[in-house]
């Protein structure tokens, strides 16, 4: 059984459709990757997963049971975590302050992912005591991703977690998001670095005009001409 | 040195029994404004209704001071916490989540606040009468005069009862409010929903304990200023007049979101309003003597009088939002 599965799903902001029947499936052990034009419906995707869009046809399963219309709380105690596209730290809270408030559901946990995810992420370590919002671009989107892990998610959803990011930090961040998965977490990661990210992916989901236009495994999609043409520029 | 006693007295102590109660006052509003981010017009009203809490209570159990030997008003203070926190989860309940739940823009949060004052005004009154009333119902307000120990000291620096007990809670307040907001798991989650509510709910937060929480604090901290600040003068059903724009004054000034910008907000307010009243006459006299006789001084040197009090912290509240409209510390402009 797919630990996500996405079936026809419609939905958009305010009576605009935005989505238009979109499929998204992936394994538990996975790194699903959604690549596609701005404002295709990426991120739209990604906040109808997770609770924050009105759906309003389709199903949404989480290892098989219905998602759809649970509220935030109840889907990230069933195992949901997600890193939003921009605003995803607390910035007045420190590094520390951060991490804890992730496993909010979670605090019997706090001690033990805490050494975890600086394990995952050293720097943020190193940082703890200091207040998220004055760290650099690719620490602060560890941090983003260190608090999304807190809660020991099963289904990890990335909105372009490397946005902004020079090369040598997307490659980190890309290093640490295949850790993550080795340690038993499916990804499903929105990316517009597209050509690198496909390279890491066991899913890729080509959007376009909130409908899928090409589905298949990552590296079949880098080798097709057609995606390549239209999508990765050339 | 009988000047400097009287500065002491009429500067240095008034202004910070002023200035503690119009932070805590602060913190208040503040605390709203970072959680729900309006501004809350009706907090100098639970202020009042938590001394009126206080007054009810000891009125009718006048001896329950006795037996510890404290105040009968400070042991119902806990009590008057208790029911004007109840009151604030409730007039949420009631009035603004509702209004929250339409997603409504701020302004009419405020302006929903403003006949949630009107409304718990007309209550106080009914049930009050309109006069002042001592909240020492039974027992006597002490005052300590401590006589310096310097020759010539003929006047002795004076303060009352309510004021000790008033810097004492004001100390526990602030410290109690800074341990629960940086070393407990509601009290972070506090200011991560104030820093990033969509982040503090996608981390799992509910955003509708957290609020409750907040107004829990919120009424217990208006039921200690208004208790204070009636204790010392008297208690009175129209408490909030005076205290609306000073307290807003003060959380603008120390940056609003910040509630340790709102208690340095606060004491600068205070402090601002006693010293503009002071007589520096007063500090003066001793020189008056050998001034030339064309240099004879008035006889009151106030930058205003008394009755112009109010304008003091309104004219801060100007000065502050046209030459930095973060407030001293930095915060969430309006
Ligand atoms: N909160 C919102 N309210 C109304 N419309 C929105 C909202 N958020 C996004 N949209 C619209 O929905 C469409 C899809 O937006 P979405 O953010 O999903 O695109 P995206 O594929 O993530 O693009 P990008 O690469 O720029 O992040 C866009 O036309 C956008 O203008
Ligand atoms: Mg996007």
């Amino acid at each position: 059984m797919p630990l996500l599965d996405a079936r026809e799903v419609h939905g958009g902001y305010g009576g605009m459709n935005i989505l238009n029947g979109v499929d998204m499936a992936i394994e538990a052990d996975q790194i699903g990757v959604i690549v596609g034009p701005n404002g295709a419906g990426k991120s739209t995707m990604l906040k109808a997963i997770f609770g924050q869009l009105n759906v309003t046809q389709g199903d949404i399963l989480l290892r098989g049971e219905p998602i759809q219309n649970l509220p935030t709380n109840r889907l990230v105690e069933l195992g949901m975590g997600f890193v939003p596209q921009e605003h995803n730290v607390f910035p007045s809270l420190t590094v520390k302050e951060n991490l804890e408030m992730g496993a909010f559901l979670k605090p019997g946990n706090v001690k033990r992912m805490l050494s975890k995810v600086y394990e995952f992420f050293p720097p943020l370590h190193e940082k703890r005591h200091q207040p998220a919002g004055e760290l650099s671009g690719g620490q602060r989107q560890m941090v983003a991703m260190g608090r999304a892990l807190m809660a020991e998610p099963e289904l990890l959803l990335l909105d372009e977690p490397t946005a902004g990011l020079s090369p040598k930090y997307m490659y980190e961040i890309f290093d640490r998001v295949k850790e993550v998965n080795a340690a038993g977490v499916g990804i499903l990661m929105v990316e517009q670095n597209a050509k690198q990210a496909l390279a890491i992916a066991d899913k890729g989901f080509v959007l376009a005009a909130g409908q899928n236009r090409f589905t298949d495994t990552g590296q079949a999609l880098l080798a097709d001409p057609d995606v390549a043409k239209s999508f990765l520029g050339g | 040195m009988n000047e400097f006693v009287f500065f002491i007295n009429n500067v240095l102590i008034a202004g910070s029994v002023t200035g503690s109660i119009y932070a805590i006052g602060a913190v208040g509003v503040t605390l709203v404004f970072s959680i729900m981010r309006f501004a809350h017009f009706a907090h100098a009203d639970m202020m009042t209704f938590g001394a009126f809490m206080v007054l009810l209570l000891a009125t009718l159990f006048p001896h329950a001071g006795d037996v510890i030997g404290v105040p009968t008003a400070i042991v119902m203070l806990p009590l008057a916490m208790v029911l004007t926190a109840a009151l604030a989860v409730g007039i949420d309940k009631a009035f603004y989540k509702p209004l929250r739940a339409h997603g409504v823009k701020p302004i009419v949060m405020v302006i929903g606040s403003l006949g949630v004052t009107l409304m718990l005004q007309g209550l106080i009154r009914l049930f009050s009468g309109t006069g002042g009333q001592s909240l020492y119902v039974d027992d006597r307000k002490e005052i300590f005069r401590l006589a310096l120990p310097f020759e010539g000291a003929r006047v002795p620096v004076v303060i009352t009862e309510p004021q000790i007990y008033l810097f004492v809670l004001t100390l526990v307040a602030v410290i109690g409010l800074q341990l629960f907001l940086s070393r407990t798991r509601l009290g972070k989650a506090m200011r991560a929903m104030s820093d990033n509510p969509d982040l503090a709910r996608a981390s799992g937060i509910n955003t509708n304990t957290i609020v409750a929480v907040t107004w829990v604090i919120v009424g217990g901290l208006a039921a200690i200023a208004g208790t204070l600040l009636s204790m010392d003068v008297t208690f009175k059903p129209d408490l909030s007049f005076h205290l609306l724009l000073p307290i807003f004054a003060a959380a603008i000034v120390g940056g609003v979101g910040h509630p340790f910008g709102a208690i340095a907000g606060g004491f600068v307010v205070g402090f601002a309003e006693t010293l503009a009243v002071f007589n520096w006459r007063v500090l003066l006299r001793p020189f008056s003597d050998s001034l030339p006789e064309w240099l004879a001084l008035p006889s009151n040197l106030a930058f205003v009088g008394t009755e112009y009090k109010i304008v003091v912290p309104f004219f801060i509240l100007v000065a502050i939002l046209v030459w930095r409209p973060t407030g001293i510390f930095k915060g969430k402009v309006i």
